[in-house]
């Protein structure tokens, strides 16, 4: 018995901490594996609708973006609240549209082009006559490829 | 001297965890797991201003029309809607087979004709467009159900193609009009 109590006497050694670097280098990989830096600064409100019939956006290189929405709080004073066009990190006005999309094409290979979408990201107090002006440039731009940001809806009946 | 005939010392590895965390820390703060989803939708070629479209041969009775006024209000073939109907009725439309005179000869030749005004909010827009996606995939869901077995997002591509063929998602849209102003 004598054998075996031996080791209470002593207090509990402490956890070994040798591993810690290892867990924290993974957790490290992953994040940095799957974080995705934010290009530009988005000047317009974003309060995306919710939606669902909704579809994930494939290949992210092949995505362009137009920011539709009344401009940020910080940002009213210069801009006033009507809702303006966002492409890359400057407002736009619709006729920007055309030379944005021939940009966007020419950055991509010339096999990727007919892939390539477009991907709408107006906030939901927009009202449908900007968005519409930008849907008609984009036909006349030929980028047919369309895709309404909105948000998975949580409650569904 | 001593310790040299040894071979050098081993490095205190000991604030590598430090180091780690605050790389960790920082990817933490600056990732952004959001999927980016939506609706898709392909837009119509520009039309040819050479040709014109011949629209007389499709009849009335093909049509859905749905109509959107700049307070978010929903006139369906004539008569207020609420969004909350919209769902069943364009189900009812596309997959009456004749049987109602006033409806859709069948899924193939019924056409969803949308307009809106310039002053429609574009959240009740994608509240619209999601509500007729919702029925055209419940519909093929359940046209797939009875010949595969298996729900249309299941199938296998030329199975979905098959189906898709079946009940194609012809949503057309209106140039809006203006008259509630932005």
């Amino acid at each position: 018995m004598s054998k075996f109590r031996k080791d209470n006497s002593k207090s509990t050694p402490g956890i070994s901490t040798a591993s810690l670097p290892d867990i924290v280098f993974m957790l490290l990989f992953f994040f940095m594996v799957t974080t995705v830096m934010r290009e530009t600064t988005i000047m317009v409100k974003q309060s995306m609708p919710d939606a669902t019939e909704i579809k994930k956006l494939e290949k992210k290189s092949l995505v362009s973006y137009i920011y539709i929405g009344a401009p940020v709080e910080r940002m009213q004073g210069t801009y006033g609240t009507k809702a303006r066009i966002q492409l890359n990190d400057a407002f736009a006005t619709v006729d920007d549209i055309a030379q944005f999309i021939t940009t966007e094409r020419a950055a991509r290979d010339e096999k990727e082009v007919p892939f390539m979408t477009t991907s709408i990201k107006a906030d939901k107090d927009t009202r449908m006559g900007i968005v519409t002006d930008v849907k008609q440039e984009l036909r006349k731009a030929n980028a047919l490829k369309l895709n309404y940001s909105t948000r998975k809806s949580v409650v569904q009946e | 001297m001593a310790r040299r005939a040894k071979g050098a010392s081993e490095i205190n590895a000991g604030s590598m965890a430090d180091i780690a965390f605050l790389l960790l820390i920082f990817f933490l703060v600056t990732t952004t797991m959001d999927v980016d989803t939506g609706l898709a939708r392909k837009l119509p070629p520009m039309p040819d201003e050479d040709i014109q479209q011949d629209d007389s041969q499709i009849l009335a009775k093909n049509i859905y029309v749905v109509l959107v006024n700049s307070s978010d209000q929903l006139l369906v073939e004539g008569e207020l809607m609420d969004i909350s109907q919209l769902r069943a009725g364009a189900r009812a439309f596309i997959n009456n087979n004749g049987r109602d005179p006033e409806l859709s000869e069948n899924p193939q030749k019924a056409i969803i004709s949308l307009q809106n005004d310039r002053g429609t909010s574009y959240n009740m827009y994608i509240q619209v467009q999601n509500e007729l996606a919702a029925a055209y995939h419940e519909l093929r869901d359940i046209r797939s159900l009875n010949k595969y077995g298996m729900k249309f997002n299941d199938l296998a591509k030329d199975k979905q193609k098959e189906i898709r063929k079946e009940y194609p998602q012809k949503i057309s849209e209106a140039e809006p009009k203006n008259i509630g102003g932005e």
